[in-house]
């Protein structure tokens, strides 16, 4: 398939190139660039993005591959990022990514048949504190994750609902107004 | 009143102050009072210099994990010739049990901004780059939005606050990968490339970004140099712990009832902070392990803890480090077998691949934990796995192996116990 940015884009990509002394510098923000355009950076999407910077093929493809959050095949619409490392792995980060299987019916790693939702098993995302958690699509946080509050969200996100950003309160303040 | 003691402390790197993150209420707290001060009080600044001694003295250790002190490895910047000199701030914040910095990203932006500022003021930077995780998004954005209102409001660009002073900053976001957050891989992926650790020497600051001098520091002890300057060294170093001093974030994660970050100096009894600060365990069971400070640091036993604070000196004794002051705690049903096998699996992910001993040290070590948390392994694999350590440790361009050795190290010296329980005997020699 061939990819075209937009003239939106191509502004986007102009300011970042000024806030480098070299456009190779450029690469993995305007992976992110073309990410948020076209939801993946598949091999046609790394070639649209080599030759708009005029860089090697190879050095975007290299460094696509090495970062894990850029997709390099088309994803669901939504991808579900479910954390299980250390702190989720103690507080039932698998057993989220467990409801999630049956209640998707797909296994981590997998799309479902309707594009909707895809579902990783992902590492540490900084949120111990808020275990276990998950990620929507390399955007929002969904914190203290249980079976409901997981229904919720994918009904949600099925409604055309973005989830909100979470703030988690600084537990001091949260200390001072429960005594 | 004094700042030590953790009961009546005040926070300061994020206070209880609503809307902080904006810049009029950022600057109704007299916030960018320092960065003034030090571009416009020639007679208590006199030079870049004076800013740098200052914030040596405070003895500002590293929030990072390394915990060197910032202002000795500010004093390495070679001297200004004319070009470009980068100050590289690391956000990466990947170790697992490290949650910290986005609140400063969240909470208090610009007391970072204020902190890098000056630090490039001390340092004669020209370009400031904050590289934050690509995972923390809603953070870069709240970032970026901060970055936005210092330019609007003179606190960067050119000529700050009317002085002569000029510094741009960019933040750049990453794309999901641990590696970056050791300092020089981070500088690899600032370029745009792929986040492989550099040979050291030459040291960030003889050859950092593009070839150019460079200092790396941590974003929370970037936010402790406005408090350092505002206060002077003498008050930041008589916060908490005589040779870590200074407020701390700590981020407790795990079986406590409150889990989250707290703002409190340096040096809390691990034992205070679990019961007192956290809230206890959770469901009323028993303590049975601590990871102090993110997943590479040694695992305390419970019975290990007493007395133990949370400071470099304190935990060196005890036989582990601070690190990021990232605490992961663990009760008694917690599976030790399973928590080692899941951390190795971590550090194998995350190997970059650059070198041998790392590449397939970590693969052996999450291989074997895995055939004994199966139960087929041996009870010799746990001497297998000791020695594929020795083999890590040490012998890698950067710290990855290390941090991935220390946990398969300690664990199974502190818990050999229930290693052994999960393995069948060995009952012949190897052939």
């Amino acid at each position: 398939m061939t990819y075209e940015f937009t003239k939106e884009d191509l502004d986007r990509i102009e300011s970042i190139k000024k806030e480098y002394p070299e456009v190779k510098a450029t690469t993995l923000q305007v992976l992110w660039v073309a990410q948020d355009r076209f939801g993946h950076v598949d091999a046609d999407v790394q070639r649209l993005v080599a030759a708009t910077l005029e860089l090697p093929e190879a050095h975007v493809h290299g460094v696509a591959s090495f970062y894990t959050q850029y997709y390099k095949q088309k994803m669901g619409k939504h991808v579900l990022d479910v954390c299980t490392c250390l702190s989720c792995q103690l507080c039932g980060g698998y057993d989220i990514l467990n409801h999630l299987e049956k209640k998707l019916g797909i296994k981590a790693g997998e799309t479902t048949k309707d594009g909707m939702f895809s579902l990783q098993q992902v590492e540490c995302l900084g949120a111990c504190g808020y275990a276990p958690m998950l990620q929507v699509t390399n955007g929002e946080f969904v914190n203290h994750l249980t079976e409901e509050k997981v229904d919720h969200l994918l009904d949600k996100l099925r409604n055309g609902e973005d989830p909100e950003h979470e703030m988690m309160e600084m537990p001091l303040r949260k200390q001072k107004e429960n005594p | 009143m004094s700042q030590s003691d953790w009961r009546t402390y005040k926070p300061v790197l994020i206070p209880p102050v609503d809307n902080l993150h904006e810049i009029e209420v950022y600057r109704k707290q007299g916030g960018y009072e320092a960065l003034k001060s030090v571009l416009t009080d020639k007679k208590r600044w006199a030079d870049p210099k004076s800013v740098v001694d200052e914030v040596k003295a405070a003895n500002i250790r590293g929030r990072g994990g390394a915990g060197f002190n910032a202002g000795l490895k500010w004093s390495f910047m070679p001297p200004a010739d004319g070009g470009p000199r980068y100050l590289a701030c690391n956000g990466d914040e990947s170790e697992p049990g490290t949650f910290k910095d986005r609140k400063i990203f969240e909470y208090n932006p610009h007391l970072f901004i204020e902190g890098a500022v000056i630090a490039a003021y001390a340092m004669e930077i020209t370009t400031i780059y904050v590289y934050i995780r690509g995972e923390y998004r809603p953070f870069i954005e709240m970032m970026r939005k901060a970055v936005q209102d210092a330019y609007k409001n003179g606190m960067l660009g050119k000529n700050i606050l009317k002085s002569n002073f000029s510094v741009d900053m960019v933040v750049a976001s990453g794309a999901g990968a641990y590696i970056c957050g050791e300092e020089t891989s981070m500088l690899e992926s600032i370029e745009g490339k792929r986040g492989y650790p550099r040979v050291k020497p030459p040291f960030p600051a003889q050859k950092g970004l593009w070839g150019r001098p460079t200092t790396i520091n941590n974003i929370e002890t970037l936010s402790c140099v406005p408090l350092v300057i505002r206060n002077g060294a003498d008050w930041f170093s008589s916060i908490g712990a005589k040779n870590h001093p200074g407020p701390l974030l700590y981020g407790i994660s795990g079986h406590v009832n409150r889990p989250g970050v707290y703002e409190l100096p340096s040096g809390v009894p691990v034992l205070e902070l679990i019961e007192e600060v956290a809230g206890g365990m959770r469901n009323g069971k028993k303590l049975k392990a601590i990871i102090p400070g993110g997943s590479s640091t040694p695992i305390l036993r419970a019975d290990q803890l007493d007395g133990v604070t949370m400071d470099s000196d304190s935990l060196r004794t005890a036989g582990s480090m601070l690190g990021t002051s990232g605490m992961v705690v663990m009760d008694e049903d917690t599976d030790i077998v399973e928590v080692l096998w899941r951390i190795s699996h971590f550090y194998h992910h995350e190997s970059c691949g650059q070198c041998t001993p790392c590449r397939d040290g970590t693969g052996w070590l999450e291989k074997i934990l895995l055939k004994i948390r199966n139960g087929d392994g041996e009870t010799r694999d746990l001497d297998l796995l000791l020695d594929v350590t020795t083999q890590m440790e040490g012998r890698t361009i950067c710290a990855l192996a290390d941090a991935a050795a220390w946990p398969v190290r300690y664990t199974i010296t502190r818990f050999r116990d229930e290693f052994e329980a999960r393995c069948k005997k060995s009952v012949h020699a190897l052939v």
